[in-house]
This record gives C-alpha cells, sequence and structure tokens, in this order.
C-alpha cells in the first residue's frame, strides 16, 4: 500500500460506527479494514463497539405479558 | 383493503367446504412465525415506545397489517425483515404527527466516546478496561440509558442496532435525508455512551471524578 492510500487512526475512528453498520463503500470499508488489521487501538475500539452494540442487541428480546399472547391469539384466530 | 383481504380469507379457512390449501398453509405459517418472533416483535416495540400498553398495540397493529399484507410478501424467507419494517414504518408514522418534539431535539451533541473515556490516563485498570465495563453494564443499565434518548434519537438507534435496518431504509421510512439519520444515530449514541459513562460513574464501576466525567472533554 502507497503512502497516499494508507489512512490515519482520525480517520478511522470518524468512520468506525459508518464502518460497523455497513455503510462504507467497497474502497473505504476495504482502507479501514488494511488499518484495523496494523492499529492495536483501532482494532480494540472497533472491538469495544461491537461489543456494546451486541448489548445493546439484547433488549431486542423481551418475553411479552400473557395480556398481549391473549390479544395475539384472539386476532389469529381472526384470520 | 385490509377488510377486504382479512374477510375473503376467513371465508376460506371457515367455509364448510375444503379449505384451498393455500389458505390453511398461510394462517400456519403466519401463526407460527407470530410465535417465533413475539419475544422479538414486543421487545422493540418496547424499546421504540417505551411503554408497555403502547408496545402491546403497536405489535398487535402490526399482525394485523402483515397479515393483510402477507399475499405482496414474495419471498418468506424474509418474513422476519419485513414484519419488522412494519413494526418500524407504524411507529414512525405515530411518530410523525409529533414533528416539534423531533425539530426540539435536535440539539448539539459532541462526539462522546465511551471507549476515550476508558483510555484517559488517570483511570486505573488492571486487565482490559473496555471488556471490564462491558461485562459490568447491566442490562437495565443498557435500557435506562436507551430509554433516556429522546424519539427521534432512540428510534433511529433501535431501527439500526437493534435491527439492522441501513440508513436509507430508516431515512426513506422516516421522511428525512439519509443524512440526517446519520447526524442523528452519531448524536444519539454520543448521548447514549455519555448515559453509560454516568450510570457506570454512579454505580462506581469506573473510578475518576465526576466533574471529569461530565461536561467537558
Ligand atoms: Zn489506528
Amino acid at each position: 500500500m502507497t503512502e497516499q492510500e494508507r489512512i490515519h487512526c482520525d480517520e478511522v475512528v470518524a468512520s468506525l460506527l459508518e464502518y460497523l453498520d455497513g455503510e462504507l463503500d467497497d474502497a473505504r470499508r476495504a482502507r479501514i479494514e488494511d488499518h484495523l488489521a496494523e492499529c492495536r487501538g483501532c482494532f480494540s475500539r472497533a472491538e469495544f463497539e461491537r461489543a456494546l452494540r451486541r448489548r445493546l442487541q439484547a433488549l431486542a428480546t423481551e418475553p411479552p405479558p400473557d395480556s398481549l399472547k391473549r390479544r395475539l391469539k384472539a386476532i389469529l384466530d381472526e384470520f | 383493503m385490509e377488510q377486504g383481504s382479512l374477510r375473503s380469507s376467513r371465508q376460506c379457512g371457515r367455509s364448510g367446504r375444503e379449505p384451498p390449501v393455500c389458505a390453511t398453509d398461510n394462517r400456519t405459517f403466519f401463526a407460527l412465525r407470530i410465535e417465533e418472533l413475539a419475544d422479538r416483535l414486543y421487545g422493540v416495540a418496547l424499546r421504540f415506545t417505551r411503554n408497555r400498553a403502547a408496545a402491546e398495540d403497536l405489535v398487535s397493529e402490526t399482525v394485523v397489517k402483515a397479515w393483510a399484507h402477507l399475499p405482496q410478501l414474495e419471498d418468506r424467507t424474509c418474513f422476519e425483515k419485513w414484519i419488522f419494517r412494519i413494526l418500524a414504518n407504524t411507529f414512525f408514522s405515530q411518530c410523525r404527527h409529533r414533528r416539534e418534539e423531533t425539530l426540539a431535539a435536535e440539539e448539539d451533541e459532541d462526539g462522546f466516546s465511551l471507549f476515550d473515556r476508558l483510555h484517559q490516563p488517570f483511570l486505573l485498570w488492571w486487565g482490559n478496561p473496555e471488556q471490564e465495563l462491558i461485562n459490568k453494564l447491566l442490562c437495565e443499565d443498557l435500557d435506562r440509558a436507551l430509554g433516556a434518548l429522546p424519539d427521534c434519537y432512540r428510534a433511529v438507534v433501535v431501527s439500526v442496532d437493534l435491527l439492522g435496518h441501513s440508513y436509507a431504509e430508516v431515512a426513506g421510512m422516516l421522511g428525512v435525508p439519509v443524512g440526517t439519520v446519520r447526524s442523528r444515530l452519531n448524536r444519539a449514541r454520543s448521548q447514549l455512551q455519555r448515559a453509560l459513562w454516568q450510570q457506570a460513574q454512579a454505580a462506581g464501576l469506573v473510578r475518576g471524578s465526576l466533574d471529569e466525567g461530565d461536561a467537558h472533554d
């Protein structure tokens, strides 16, 4: 990789969340990935953001209360 | 339209004659998927609305709409993604009536980063500070921090982080430019991490003065 193509930590930090969201084009994603493979600090940062997101994603699951189960059953029985 | 399709499918399934196979399959398929996804439908609805009764209403409305639109779902392997888009759309359409609140919340929020806080030189850690914090945070901590976000911020975080929607999808559902989704998401995450940091400090999970954790960098 030439010096011109190499990116710096601050650029990685600025684009990291978009990278993790899968919102970057192939070229930018590849540049970030090359950097993460070489830079321990940015790699740790990316791992931390991923781990935090996994914890957050656990909030997407919550047992429905009985009242909702009954209501859904009633709705489905109508179909 | 919804009434019509509800009625016709009911007649299909309940008429005295042998019901058409596809109608029976549809209903079985649908009921099974709803049962499988009930935990997630309710969980996501609860994060969107922050209110149990409103979450129940949102899930119920979503299920009724999904059934009405089921014939339009061509690839059934996409059912999950599809029904959560209906749920998000239903929630957003309720939000659109409250535009003032949305605009009022577009305040400045700098890029607060938990990672940076954990790597401040005055904090003494053994081992891996990020991993320790991640392990010590309770679901209640995350729930409280997410719940404290303004509605329009929470909506994008739930859509992108919990549901995996793209910025473009969220922009389409909210009727705003992609750039608006991106900036709301940045502010929302910054605010979320700030709230988690403050909670972690209050709980004694991180050492460091409260002053340092507050306003300035
Ligand atoms: Zn770096």
